[in-house]
């Protein structure tokens, strides 16, 4: 039991009560939030402190295997396992490594060969140094240092979103996504439906219709009837009016009557009304009850409504229905966009929602979907989920609510938001401490950017040793088959960048491979650029600056460097 | 080069690419078991091989099983073709009355036939009756091209398939591939060959006498039926030991011309069939692009090197009948098909072109490569190229739909790396041991490329010599059998188990965030990595052999 004051113990499930939570610790957002028992926000994280209330939670994580526990444990990274895919990179790296030890472990046999061959002897520098200079420049150290960093700077780049990944599989999983399964509310729509427009029935102006629905929302505190009272506002400058200046009761929403609004009493010579506003079957049958008639112009404008994707709220006053608010899903500003440039990454997007078709239709097509589920139930999404993966596709999706726990296993980068129930949390395999849905978006890049540097920095190591290669034979091999009274054979020619001498040659190739390193970890940390286009277009940019750059690079580094050991008498 | 040498290779290449599509679309429908053009004709027999010995064609195996079907009939067939050498002068066919071949030069060559090396450290008319030629040798050109086909297929089939515990049957792939691919072209080809001048004869040796009045043995055989499927199966080994560059094994330039289109046309339509059996012909044809790139550039570079205008002595060694041209594309091909059969002398080649040749079977002999083996050993470096190019476009590396993961990374490692290692420490060890240079003809750099090129052509399964070195003795006759052995297993096993692993595996659908393995990007990509693998690997070595023997001779220094 945690009372205010009280830090939460562990993680857990609220039973019992409801609380303000700080959980700026986790989050770094310093408004408390709701935490209830029952419900979608139930769960609670130990280590957060109750600012107010008092609730009784139900420990369900282990010693040691808490939310702070395993979040601490990912940004050290201390016993970061490897995923997949650094192991087969490790593999290809240290299988190069055993190719390059063979090649110059077997140059002493060589050399020897060609130094009887040539009757001269000692003119081949093969001793332990030189040779161990000449593998330290060809082993893919830079890759194989960097490999680790680049894996916790992904992490660190979703931490630093406020997303905790619970390893790095699924970091990298999020970058092969190629379905994503995405709620409409709150992710594509801004979460509630918003009035956007009066419909007036004959007779009725569409000033008083907005007055009588402004009246209706008085009292309204949910977001809907906000923007009612808004839209009244911005349209014709309606003024508010007090609820108990009219002293006005409120009638609240009721699953059974599924209409809301307020009774006004007679008052200094105003007649009493009960405005409601409601679904359109709940008002049409209030009216009637009261003897009134429902006009069909009404009627025509709530299809029409509902054809268009939108929902049709009748607003009345007494027995005359006065017309009809258009409510709608405002689809967020950008979202569209967003969208193209996943289709453009091959990525594509579903939205689920529990509206009917119709609905659903009309906003997935505002937004840009390519696909939609309506009056999707958990177990479809699941279903869907199982379709895809058995296409060969992998899903990605947010959840929140203990339904969507199943879901959120089987998809294979889950998104938890951290709102949500303590079940959805641990069947996902990332939790969202901001609970913004579109962050998916963001994550798939950050699995993109992860791989791409990986790939980018081994394609660099390895297209660097072609010039190590020219740098370090040359010196190794400068005097061999020279003819009597010179110390320059015919070798020298592959000293194509004219180094100084066979020191600064091997001086130069192993100050630029520290040095390479040193210079790739900004690199590493910050990541390839992403920018969202076709696979071919970013294969072939990459090819050119880390592959090509990757030949030319240390043929013009090593030069300089030895030009710099020249000028300061080093070599 | 003048005008008619750059006829003939427009005549080659235009060849070439005609037979490609039409072999290759008759042996996906092979392969495939659609029917086919011999379904008719041969169709009992493969039905009647089946019944006699017991085999249940259509029963799937799995890659272990495949592995080990494989290697069975393999052993089996290599341990008999020892024995039949060890006891020639008991059996039949032998008029010249040749004695036993003893112990390291019957398994040298036994191990040679059966990895489709065809290394030859004896000379076939002064070692080999006609019956251990017809009976063991020309029986193992048959059955090594065929399992080199088979693996290729296995590998095939584990891209095309999903979610699969099976790669096909090893015994019916085996049959098919020798029964509707391979004796119906040496059939046709043999007696092309017989029709221009090549002896096919049980004679004995005729003995003649010359216009000085000498007396000269000149042999003879039955030669062109060997030498029909040595070629087609890029075996490469000769019925007579100067190889291609008898007259009669190679009579007229058209022989020529057919000898080298043969070598090239099974391994160019596998490459096609590829293609079809995945069901996009254009992997194919990506594949096709890089493998005929990377052989342009060998010939280009050769012919650059042996067209110097002040090259001494640029006719030794060459095929005079046909002239440098004829050498140096047979040359090229002969080394990027990995069939090892000369009609030049490659220890004459200039430096440079000594170069290209090594180089092409340093490559890990995918230029098109052996039957078969070209065509899987290329795959090898198609999942390296993928997996880097996967990563640089953000996505865990997929081929054809199939994730290359740690296990196929690993394997395919295996494969590319294995003759290297041979190549490498073979030739280190036969430099620094007195036995090893011991028979060697050149002094300088050259002696180097000739150790170097003797390993490398065993490790590669190649089989052609640079010659110039002695080789039939014990220690190079058991250490060029194990570099043979290894260059061939250790490439065929990953194989089979990289086609294990990705026929078990979902194909994902492509999508515009998946890369193309298709169009120039890909085969760019392709060629830089073998060429890389290859350069990182044998840089070293080739600086101290025929590259210093280049800038040596451009000094005007020779050895």
């Amino acid at each position: 039991m945690c009372e205010s004051g009280d830090a939460i113990p562990s993680d857990g499930e609220v039973i019992e009560g409801i609380a303000r939570v700080d959980e700026s610790a986790i989050t770094g957002e310093s408004a408390p939030v709701i935490r209830e028992s029952g419900g979608d926000r139930s769960a609670v994280t130990g280590g957060t402190r109750v600012l107010s209330d008092r609730i009784v939670v139900r420990i369900t994580s282990e010693q040691g295997n808490t939310f702070i526990d395993r979040m601490i444990s990912m940004v050290e990274g201390a016993r970061r396992q490897k995923t997949p895919n650094e192991i087969a990179l490790g593999i290809l790296l240290v299988s190069l490594t055993a190719v390059f030890l063979l090649a110059v472990f077997t140059l002493p046999a060589f050399a020897h060969y060609s130094e009887r061959a040539a009757e001269q002897s000692g003119v081949v520098n093969v001793s332990l140094p030189v040779l161990v200079a000449l593998i330290v420049c060809l082993i893919p150290t830079t890759i194989g240092g960097l490999l680790s960093a680049i894996g916790i700077s992904g992490i660190d780049r979703l931490v630093r979103r406020n997303v905790l990944a619970t390893s790095g599989r699924a970091v990298e999983a999020a970058g092969d996504i190629d379905v994503l399964l995405l709620d409409k509310t709150g992710t594509i729509t801004m979460g509630n439906r918003m009035a956007v427009a009066f419909h007036p029935a004959p007779g009725v102006s569409e000033s008083d219709l907005a007055g009588a629905a402004q009246l209706a929302s008085l009292a309204d505190e949910t977001p809907e009837g906000r923007s009612v009272f808004v839209l009244a506002k911005e349209k014709f400058n309606i003024r508010a009016r007090e609820m108990n200046e009219l002293s006005a009761t409120f009638i609240p929403f009721t699953a059974q009557t599924r209409m809301s609004g307020v009774d006004v009493p007679a008052h200094e010579g105003r007649q009493a009304t009960s405005v409601r506003k409601g679904a359109a079957q709940a008002v049409q049958a209030y009216i009637e009850s009261l003897g009134g008639t429902y006009p069909p112009a009404v009627a025509k404008a709530v299809e029409e409504i509902s054809r268009r994707g939108a929902t049709p709220l009748v607003v009345s006053a007494d027995e005359c229905a006065l017309g009809v608010i258009e409510l709608k899903d405002i689809v967020k500003g950008g979202i569209r966009e967003r969208f193209a440039q996943l289709r453009k990454m091959g990525i594509r997007t579903v939205m689920i929602t529990g509206d009917n078709a119709l609905t659903a239709g009309a906003i997935a097509a505002e937004a840009g979907v390519d696909d939609f589920m309506a009056q999707a139930a958990p177990e479809d999404k699941l279903q869907r989920i199982r379709e895809e993966q058995a296409a060969g596709r992998l899903v990605a999706m947010t959840g929140d609510g203990t339904n969507d726990a199943p879901a959120l296993a089987q998809a294979d980068v889950g998104v938890a938001m951290n709102t949500g129930t303590q079940a959805a949390r641990e069947a996902g395999n990332m939790v969202d401490l901001d609970s913004n849905p579109t962050k998916l978006i963001e994550i798939v890049e950050i699995g993109k950017q992860l791989l791409m540097t990986r790939g980018a920095l081994t394609t660099f190591s390895i297209a660097n040793d072609v010039a190590k290669y020219f740098a370090i034979l040359p010196a190794m091999f400068l005097g061999l088959y020279a003819v009597s009274g010179s110390t320059v054979g015919p070798l020298a020619a592959l000293n194509v960048m004219r180094l100084h001498s066979p020191q600064s040659a091997i001086l130069s190739a192993v100050i630029f491979n520290a040095l390479i390193i040193i210079a790739l970890i900004p690199f590493a940390l910050a990541g390839v650029k992403y920018r969202a286009e076709g696979a071919a277009a970013v294969l072939r940019r990459n090819v050119l600056i880390y592959g090509v750059g990757g030949v030319v690079a240390p043929f013009v580094g090593i030069k300089l460097i030895d030009i710099i050991l020249v000028a300061l008498r080093l070599a | 080069m003048k005008p008619h040498d750059w006829l003939q290779l427009t005549l080659f290449l235009a060849a070439l690419v005609l037979l490609t599509p039409l072999l290759g679309r008759f042996m996906a429908r092979v392969f495939s078991g659609e029917p086919h053009l011999l379904t008719k004709p041969l169709g009992w027999l493969e039905r009647l091989i089946y019944r006699a010995s017991g085999v249940d064609g259509t029963r799937e195996m799995s890659w272990r099983g495949y592995a080990a079907a494989l290697i069975a009939f393999n052993i089996a067939g290599c341990v008999l073709l020892a024995v039949i050498q060890m006891t020639q002068a008991w059996l039949p066919l032998n008029p010249t009355g040749l004695p036993n071949v003893p112990l390291d030069l019957a398994v040298n060559t036994a191990v040679s036939f059966m990895t489709n090396t065809n290394w030859q450290a004896y000379s076939g008319e002064a070692t080999m009756s006609y019956f251990t030629q017809m009976a063991g040798l020309a029986v193992h050109n048959f059955t090594s091209a065929a399992t080199g086909i088979a693996v290729a297929l296995a590998l095939t089939r584990g891209l095309a398939r999903r979610t699969s515990a099976t790669i096909g049957n090893f015994w019916a792939d085996l049959t098919r591939s020798t029964l509707y691919v391979l004796l119906p072209l040496s059939l046709i080809f043999a007696v092309v060959l017989v029709q221009q001048g090549v002896v096919q004869t049980f004679a004995p040796y005729v003995t003649a006498t010359t216009l000085e009045g000498a007396e000269q043995v000149i042999p003879l055989g039955p030669t062109a039926s060997q030498i029909a499927i040595k070629q087609l199966g890029t075996n490469g080994g000769g019925f007579f030991g100067v190889n291609s560059a008898h007259p009669f094994e190679n009579p007229t330039p058209f022989s020529n011309f057919l000898t080298m289109l043969a070598i090239f046309v099974i391994p160019s339509a596998l490459v096609n069939m590829y293609g079809r059996l995945v069901g996009n012909q254009r992997q194919g044809w990506s594949i096709w692009a890089a493998m005929m790139a990377l052989f342009l550039i060998g010939l280009g570079t050769m012919c650059w090197a042996e067209f110097q205008p002040n090259l001494p002595a640029a006719m030794e060694g060459k095929e005079t009948r046909f002239g440098v041209f004829n050498s140096v594309l047979f040359a090229t091909v002969t080394t990027d098909a990995s069939c090892g059969a000369v009609n030049a002398m490659h220890d004459s080649l200039s430096p440079l072109a000594g170069l290209v040749a090594m180089v092409n079977m340093m490559l890990g002999e995918v230029v098109f490569g052996g039957v078969g083996a070209g065509l899987y050993g290329m795959l090898m470096f198609v999942l390296l190229t993928v997996f880097i190019a996967g990563l640089m476009v953000g996505r865990t590396p997929e081929y054809l739909g199939k994730k290359i993961e740690a296990a196929e990374i690993k394997w395919a490692v295996v494969a590319v790396l294995a003759p290297c290692v041979c190549i490498l420490i073979g030739t280190a060890v036969s430099l620094a041991n007195p036995v090893g240079t011991a028979t060697l003809n050149n002094a300088g750099p050259h002696g180097l490329s000739e150790v170097l090129y003797a390993w490398t052509s065993a490790a590669a399964n190649n089989g052609s010599a640079f010659a110039g070195i002695g080789v039939n003795n014990p220690f190079y006759n058991y250490g060029l059998t194990l570099a043979m052995f290894v260059g061939r297993f250790a490439v065929i096993i990953p194989a089979l188990a990289i086609a294990g692993s990705l026929a078990a595996k979902k194909t994902a659908p492509a999508s515009s965030g998946t890369f193309p393995t298709t169009g120039a990007t890909f085969t760019l990509l392709l060629i830089a990595v073998v060429v890389i693998v290859g350069a990182l690997t044998f840089l070293p070595a080739l600086t101290l052999g025929p590259i210093v023997e280049h800038l040596l001779l451009q000094a005007g220094r020779t050895f």
